[in-house]
This record gives C-alpha cells, structure tokens and sequence, in this order.
C-alpha cells in the first residue's frame, strides 16, 4: 500500500466510563515520523486516547486510522506495525533485559539472526549492555523506562506510542530517553508521545494540549506560544516573591499569576500595564526591581489554559 | 498459530515458574501435606481401647476376651471391679468399649444355656462406634457357632457344617486398609488443586501487573497466549504426579495393578478439564483475590461431591448432579480403576468422555472471553 498522509488520524474520539466523559470528541492527526506531544495535566484523558488508538479499549463514539487501518476494524494489522509502552510498569520484575528483549524479539517474529543483531543494537541505544544479565525487578527508574521503550521499539514499528515515558525518572535520565526518542523520529518512526512535564514539549515537532478530555489547544510549540494565549506575560522580579504574589493575583487587570524560579509569572490583558502594575506594587510597600513583558513558556500557556477552563467550566 | 510466538511464551512462563517460590509449594509442599494428611488421619479404626469387668474368671471369659483382642479392633486397656469403673472410663474418654461379662457365663456354657455378655460402646463417634460394634456382633457369633458345633459333636452327632455359610472376599483391597482407597484419591485432590489454581493466576497475574496491557498490544493470538501457559503447568502436573506415585507406593503401599501409560495418558484428559476452569477463572476474576474466591468455591465441593471421601451413591440426587459437573468425579474413577482393579480403558471410556468435553468447553470459553482489550 502506498505511505498514507497520516500515520494516525481520530476521528472525533470519545470514550466514556459510566458517567465520565473521559475522552471527549478528540481529533488530530500525526503526520509520518513526525514528534508528536500529547500535553494535559493527569487524568486528562491522554492514556485512554492512547489505549482507543493501539486497539486495546473501544472508543464509545468516534473512530481512528493507523498506517491507514481502521483500528476498530482491524485491530490486529495495527498492532504488528506499532509499538507501545504504557504508563504502568510494564515489565516482568523476574526476568532478566536480555529475557524480556529475547521474548519480543520472537513475540513479533524476527529471525534469530536479525533478533539477535537488534537486541545488541538496543542495549547500546538505552545503555544496558553491561546489565543485560540483570532481572527487571532491580532496575533503577530510568534504566526500566528505558529496556521498556527498547522492548516497544525493537521490532522497528512504524509508529510509536509512548504513554508517560518519563514519569518518575530523574533529569538526566529524562534527557537520555528524549535523546533515544529524537534518534527513533530520525530514522523514520512517527512517536506520539504524552507527558505532564512541560519543558518536554519543546521536543515536540507539535502538540495539543488535552484537560478534562478536550483538546483545548494545539500546534507547534512556537505557535502556542503565540497564538493560544490570547493576552500577555510579564515578568515581575521583587523582594518577598511570596507575599509579592498573593498581591499580584489580587490586582483586578491581572487574569493569573505563578512562580518561575525567583520569578513572578503574571498574565494581564496587554504590556501596557506593566508600568501600573510596578507602581500598584510599589504603593504595596514591594520594592519591584522590573516588570517586563516576556514570550511565554509553554507552562504560562498551560497555565493560561487552566484557568481559562477552569473559568468556563472543564465539561460543558 | 505461530510456534515461534508460542515458543516464546512457553519459555518466558517456565522461567517465571522455575523462578517463583509459589512453584515449590505447589509441586512439592502441597502434595507432601495432603498425602499425610489425608493418608496418616484416615488409617483405620484400630486398637481402640477396651475396659473389660470379668465376673467370671474362667477358661470360657479369658477364651471371649482373647476373641475380641484378636480383632485387632479392641486392646484390654483396664480391667473393671464394678460397674462404675466401667462408667467412669467412658465418661474419661480412656476407653472406648466396656465389656461386662457376667458371674454365671461358664456355668450357662456349659449347660448349652444361652449367656449373654454386655457391651458398651462410646458412640459419640458414630462412625468408630459402628466398627466396635460390628466387632463384638461378629465376636459373639462366631464364638457361639463354635460352640455350637462343638456341643453337637459332643452328643455324638458327627461333624456338622452352619446351614448358610457367607464368605466375603474383599476385591481390590482384600485387607481392607482405608488408605489404599483414599491415597489415590489424594493424588487426584493434589492435582486438582495444583492445577486450578497454578492456572487461575496465569491471566489475572498479568493483569494485576499491568504486564497484560503490554501483551495485548502485540500480535500475540489468545489462543498462543493461553497454550504457552498451560503447556508448562501440564509438565508440573506430571511431575506432581510422579512425585505422588512414588510415595504412595513406598509410603502407603498402594498397588498399581493397571497400566501406568494408561493412567498417565488418561490424566491429560484431566488436565485439559482442570488447567481449562482456572484458565476460565483467570480471565473472568478482575484481581488475583477474586480468582482465589472462586476458585475456592470451585474446589470444596469437589472434595465433597467428587467420591473422594463419601461414597457418591449415598448423596442427595441433587448433590449427586452437581458432582456430574466436576473433572474430579471422572478422574477419581479413572485413578482408582487403574490403580486398585487394574482396569483398561475398555471400563473407563465413560469416565474419559466427560472430562474431555468439559476441557473442550471450558478451554473455548476462555479463549472466547479472553479478547485482546484491556477494559
């Protein structure tokens, strides 16, 4: 079959749990070996569109393609070409790397010749060769996460699905499996990824941010930046950021305010208030060193979105 | 079917199973246990302790008692001067059978005058209470039988035979040990429950580590995930089973007048019956817990309602039915046929039809109900 446009398309995705609306008319679509971040804070609905996707939980309404198959319809076809690592643990603590990569290795049918070559190609990959004798079980966090995603990717799927990679592993060792992952979207392979850590996203080639099982914004990092807030950040640096905060927030024209490091973050309408809100503060009896208007970080727009939900109310 | 998926999944199971503490107290501990338990507590009713008041003190009372000692059934424990001795020894549990034997006894003996000679019995434990009391019934009959003869050849009248002479043979068991009945019964308990409940964690186990999701996610088939963790508990079944054979026969001395390829191969039958319910269990239990309630529910009437201990006969028709359903019915039939009467599958086919088409049934069911989703 000739390369669809899309590696992965859905359509109006919706799953419901009893009364729960978790997934709620979701569409996107992931262009081949392309990045792709799935954003929102947790339980947001990004595991179960995931799940919708790989062919393992029914969608109540909607539908979705993979590599152009119709998931609902043809489950199967779907699940030889992709991979997928789930948020859980999702390894045998009583078998060893080389037993777990050694098992997917047959599970998806490679030569013992190929098996082999690509086994030893991983372990260098995510760093685990001198530990391939190791059982599962002993792992630190990140070396897991990291056998998992060579468990997922060993059989060279078309598309990659990642749910949480990083979720409770350290720095550095988030920086590695990003690393991996860059090298997989090189080569050719479309990953969808979702994270709750922000700063990820700017790994991403583009993103949607999903909250309370909408997709509430989406684009490319730089695009969101721009475009979805729809005013402007200011940087505030002052003594008793603490106390400063609580005061920024209680100002009428200020729609939000967090902190960044020593910073405070404030979302107004626009720049020209910066000057009214230095004085507002100064009048406060803060001693303000700068107040100055600053591309936001994707954790402003989160930030923004949150409350702009939060404001019309997450589930209409 | 793909072997090499199969292969796979056979080896990944047989090494979790090789290195899961659990295995050990299946195919070692838990046969140990049963065997003893069921072998040791079930040993006959013997030696039971005899309290005996002789009034008589004569060739003709010592002749009585040594009858009632040659049982086996009865050892003299105490002797009685009164009747609440007697009393007493059974009120204190130190006997169990109280033999009062009356002054008069050789005199009425001699004078070919019926002599009647009291027993009692502790009969709190109706079932060693029936056996005592089917020992002194016999005791006494066979004694006056022979008296009886003897007084007749005594008036000259020559030897004489009883009008009707009954002779029991006991077939199959002709010491009539009870662990030569319930031993092979143990064997068949043992792998019921050994394979039941190894099966019933394979899928729920994989679930609860969320180790499913990942599996369901492959091309995995249901039909290789399920024979790739069951041919594995197969070769542990055998295993036990050997295990139980070997110890039956140097421990209880259990026979095996039948073929042991036939038992062997008949057993498969079994397997596929009882490895096919835990796997149902396994794919309907949503935790590990659940698949043990169940299980559980599953597995103490099969004690019960299987023939192990009560004879199926004496049941209630409606108990009766509900053993029809279990895979243990059939196979201790087919256990203690090859092992005790030695038969072939000529008298066992009915046994085996069954069971394979429980196995048949359950193993579709569950490859039905496993479908490859997560919710």
């Amino acid at each position: 079959m000739t390369a669809p446009d899309y590696s992965v398309r859905a359509f109006e995705l919706s799953r419901r749990f009893g009364d729960f609306v978790a997934v709620d008319r979701v569409s996107f679509d992931i262009r081949p070996g392309e990045i792709w971040g799935f954003l929102g804070p947790n339980g947001a609905g990004k595991s179960t569109t995931i799940r919708m996707l790989c062919g393992i939980l029914d969608p109540t309404s909607g539908r979705a393609e993979v590599l152009g198959y119709d998931v609902a319809r043809d489950p199967e076809a779907v699940k030889e070409r992709i991979g997928y690592m789930s948020q859980r643990f999702s390894l045998w603590s009583d078998l060893t790397i080389d037993e777990h990569l050694t098992f997917y290795a047959d599970i998806y049918a490679l030569s013992p010749t190929e098996g082999r070559a690509r086994i030893d190609q991983w372990l260098a990959t995510v760093d685990l060769t001198d530990q391939r004798g190791d059982l599962a079980g002993a792992l630190s966090g990140g070396a897991r996460q990291r056998l998992a995603l060579a468990c997922a990717a060993l059989h060279d799927p078309q598309v990659l699905f990642l749910d949480e990679p990083t979720a409770g592993v350290d720095p550095v060792a988030r920086r590695h499996l990003w690393d991996v992952i860059a090298l997989l979207a090189e080569r050719g392979t479309t990953v969808m990824v979702t994270t709750h850590y922000l700063d990820e996203a700017e790994h991403c080639d583009r993103l949607a941010f999903i909250m309370g099982g909408r997709v509430v914004a989406r684009g490319t990092p730089n695009e969101l930046k721009h475009r979805a807030m729809s005013g402007q950040v200011l940087e505030v640096e002052s003594d008793r950021v603490i106390a400063c905060l609580g005061a920024v927030e209680a100002l009428p024209y200020v729609r939000g305010a967090e902190l960044s490091g020593a910073m405070i973050h404030a979302t107004v309408g626009s720049a020209e208030v910066a000057s009214r809100l230095a004085y507002d503060l100064g009048a406060q009896g803060f001693r303000v060193a700068g107040v100055r208007p600053i591309l936001p970080s994707l954790e402003d727009v989160f930030a923004a979105l949150v409350e702009a939900t939060d404001h019309s109310g997450a589930t209409p | 079917m793909n072997l090499q998926r199969l292969r796979a999944i056979i080896r990944k199971e047989v090494t979790q199973l090789l290195r899961d503490r659990r295995t050990f107290v299946f195919i070692l501990i838990q046969p140990l246990m049963q065997l003893v338990l069921y072998g040791f507590l079930s040993s006959d009713i013997l030696h039971q302790p005899a309290i005996v008041w002789d009034q008589s003190h004569s060739a003709e009372s010592r002749r009585l008692i040594q009858a009632f000692v040659n049982t086996r059934y009865v050892t003299v424990h105490a002797y009685a001067a009164r009747m609440q001795d007697i009393q007493g020894a059974l009120d204190g549990g130190t006997a169990k059978i109280g033999i009062v034997i009356p002054p008069d006894y050789a005199k009425l003996i001699h004078a070919s005058r019926p002599a009647s000679v009291m027993v009692v019995v502790d009969a709190s434990d109706a079932n060693s209470a029936r056996t005592l009391i089917a020992t002194a019934q016999g005791v006494g009959s066979t004694l006056s039988q022979r008296i009886e003869i003897q007084t007749i050849e005594r008036h000259g009248l020559g030897p004489t035979s009883a009008p009707i002479d009954v002779r029991a043979r006991a077939w199959y068991n002709p010491d009539l040990r009870s662990q030569v009945f319930i031993v092979p019964g143990v064997l068949a308990i043992v792998l019921q429950f050994s394979t039941t409940f190894l099966s019933m964690s394979t899928i729920v186990r994989e679930r609860e580590l969320g180790t499913l999701e990942q599996l369901v996610v492959t091309p995995i088939q249901p039909s290789e995930l399920m024979l790739g963790k069951i041919l594995p508990l197969v070769g542990i079944g055998y295993f036990n089973m050997t295990l139980i054979l070997l110890l039956a026969w140097a421990a209880f001395g259990v026979p095996v007048q039948g073929s042991l390829l036939l038992l062997y191969a008949l057993t498969l039958a079994f397997f596929f019956s009882s490895l096919g319910m835990g796997t149902l269990i396994s794919t309907m239990a949503s935790s590990f817990q659940q698949a043990i309630q169940i299980t559980q529910i599953l597995l103490l009437p099969s004690i019960m309602l299987s023939g192990f201990i009560f004879p199926r006969e004496s049941l209630p028709i409606v108990l009766q039915w509900i053993g029809n359903l279990l895979p243990l019915t059939y196979f201790m039939i087919v256990v203690r046929g090859i092992l005790l009467k030695g038969v072939g599958l000529e008298y066992l086919w009915p046994q085996v039809l069954p069971l394979v088409v429980i196995g048949a049934i359950v193993f579709i069911a569950a490859i039905l109900r496993f479908q490859k989703k997560i919710a």
